[in-house]
């Protein structure tokens, strides 16, 4: 921004002829071509700043820019009649639908019951991602125990374990949090794993030369050392848990909202469809910006290397 | 005050002390039964060409080599500090939680702050690493092996990645702390003339052997230009076979200096 600012002052100030909409396309390094002939060439070289390469400061809410807009463009749509209200209902109908659904309490209920099952499952995978990392990355044998079998775990599509699951846990409530703690589990063990095993050697020598314990190194170097790592785990297994759940809840829908949905399709209600999917995006879009503040808070030494 | 270097020497138990001690990598040997005394309260430097063992030397003595085998032995005191050439500091720790690294106790926090006014650094306690200048980085890593209270100082090129301008000043700032906390000190360092100008005593490492060791007896402060520092700087400069406006096969050069006895002390 700066730059360009900077050189269209410049180019205005010493050289008429140059055109000023060419300079603002032409950005700083062709408008100081462009003005090479003029005498204010010098004085525009001299002003001239390098070119910034990190994308600049954030615009305010720059998040929720982009789907405000797809909102906006809905309800315009919806209100000049170009969507067809059987297929995309317009928003304030979808508002409307939330508002008796609500009121008459089955999307309360519903929406505890996703929560719960998302939260347990999330929770539990949580637990043992962490629990099977901190093993596997601080002790050999915990390594060789492990790793490979989270390895195989891995490589087998979870969503395919659904049928199996189904038989040994029944078609309750348990098959889809167990579902869901392996969805959860895997990013979190695989990022936690290969950043408490990746520890830079150097730190490991200092610990050394300082006359550190065990278990300081740990608590100290390791374990700090690999919560950027952990934190990306983290928001991978908030997102699995959501996709886990939508995909249980649309195959296997007992209750919950996945089941609102399904029972919608049936009747064609595509307002209420929307409702559940509005829903479930705003469940993500509140974890994810929730784990984005934890991680803020508990990694703010490295607020100086992104700010 | 470091004069009298040769009389310390045979007096005081070293507080470093090797003999024979060999270490080579998957065959190739890089220190060849190496003899070394470093007594208590000496700066020493050390010297070497890129490749010839000095930062293996240092990691032998600071423990930190597990592989290492000597014929002889290898002695040295608990309480060591190491200085490396990157500051090593934690970024996810305050300046002055990263002085107290492995520190315990009430009064621990109180070195630390002292230890960081030492080198210039008070007020900073709270800053992040990140947040430090190299110089600055450096001179926490100073302090943070002082608050040890160091019987031995190793330090492995501390001032390779500063500019020239911050290294004269942290040049000054090492040898004050020294003087004042007098551990003994192994400094292994590139630059011939941080080795004349602060070290009592310089070693060259060459052929995986000490190939000259030379006591350097000038009074302190020391000035860079001090025509007298050049001569010692033309016998280091040939033991590493190097000529003030030539290179040559240094091993000629560097077996002159070895029959070159008066020089040469502790030996
Ligand atoms: N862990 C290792 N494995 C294999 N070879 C090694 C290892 N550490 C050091 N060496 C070899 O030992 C030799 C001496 O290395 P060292 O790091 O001690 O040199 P140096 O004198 O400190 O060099 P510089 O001045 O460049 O730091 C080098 O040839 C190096 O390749
Ligand atoms: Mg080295």
């Amino acid at each position: 921004m700066t730059t360009t600012t900077t050189t269209t002052t410049t180019s205005t100030s010493t050289s008429t002829s140059t055109s000023t909409t060419a300079t603002v396309v032409a950005g700083s390094a062709g408008a100081v071509e462009a003005l090479d002939g003029a005498e204010g060439s010098l004085a525009a070289r001299r002003t001239r700043r390098r070119r910034g390469l990190a994308p600049g400061k954030r615009l305010p809410a720059s998040r929720l820019t982009g789907p405000a807009l797809v909102v906006v463009v809905w309800a315009v749509a919806s209100a000049a009649g170009q969507l067809d209200p059987g297929a995309i209902p317009a928003p304030w109908t979808v508002l409307r639908t939330s508002g008796q659904l609500w009121s008459d309490g089955t999307l309360p209920t519903d929406i505890l019951t996703s929560l719960q099952r998302a939260g347990s499952g999330f929770a539990l995978g949580l637990t043992a991602g962490v629990a099977l990392a901190l093993t596997a990355g601080l002790s050999r044998i915990g390594e060789a125990l492990i790793d490979g079998t989270v390895q195989l775990n891995r490589a087998i599509p979870t969503l395919g374990l659904i049928p199996l699951f189904i038989l040994w846990l029944g078609i309750g409530e348990t098959f889809k949090i167990a579902i869901i703690a392996i969805v959860v589990y895997i990013p979190i063990y695989l990022n936690l794993y290969s950043a408490l095993s990746g520890i830079d050697h150097r730190f490991v020598e200092l610990a050394e030369v300082q006359g550190l314990s065990k278990l300081r190194f740990i608590r100290e170097i390791v374990i700090p050392g690999a919560l950027p790592g952990f934190f990306v785990g983290l928001r991978l297994g908030v997102t699995g848990s959501w996709l886990g759940l939508v995909v249980l809840e649309q195959i296997n829908a007992t209750s919950g909202l996945g089941y609102m949905m399904f029972q919608a399709q049936n009747y064609g209600r595509t307002d209420v469809i929307l409702v559940g999917l509005l829903i479930y995006g705003i469940f993500g879009l509140v974890s994810d910006s929730a784990v984005r503040l934890i991680e803020r808070r508990v990694l703010s030494w490295r607020r100086t290397l992104n700010s | 005050m470091a004069t009298h270097t040769e009389q310390l020497t045979t007096e005081a138990a070293p507080t470093v002390r090797l003999r024979g001690l060999t270490r080579s990598f998957d065959g190739r040997t890089v220190l060849d039964h190496v003899d070394l005394d470093l007594p208590a309260g000496q700066l020493t430097a050390l010297l070497g060409h890129s490749g010839s063992g000095k930062s293996t030397l240092l990691r032998a003595i600071a423990g930190l080599d597990h592989e290492v085998v000597g014929s002889g032995g290898l002695s040295a005191p608990d309480r060591v500090s190491v200085v490396f050439q990157d500051s090593r500091l934690l970024p996810w720790r305050r300046v002055l939680d990263n002085v107290l690294l492995g520190a315990d106790g009430k009064e621990a926090a109180e070195r630390g702050r002292a230890a960081l006014a030492e080198v210039g650094l008070a007020g900073r306690e709270r800053a992040w690493p990140n947040e430090l200048s190299g110089g600055e980085a450096q001179r926490a890593a100073l302090a943070r092996s002082l608050v040890r209270e160091p019987e031995l100082l190793l330090a492995d090129e501390p001032f390779g990645a500063l500019d020239a301008l911050t290294r004269i000043r942290m040049h000054g700032l090492l040898r004050e702390l020294w003087e004042r906390h007098r551990p003994s000190v192994l400094l292994v360092t590139h630059d011939v003339d941080e080795a004349i100008v602060l070290a009592d005593r310089v070693l060259v490492l060459d052929q995986g052997r000490i190939g000259l060791d030379l006591a350097i007896d000038r009074p302190h402060p020391r000035s860079y230009r001090d025509p007298l520092l050049g001569e010692y700087r033309e016998r280091l400069l040939a033991a590493l076979g190097v000529t003030e406006d030539h290179t040559e096969d240094h091993t000629e050069d560097h077996t002159d200096d070895k029959n070159d006895k008066d020089q040469e002390v502790h030996q």
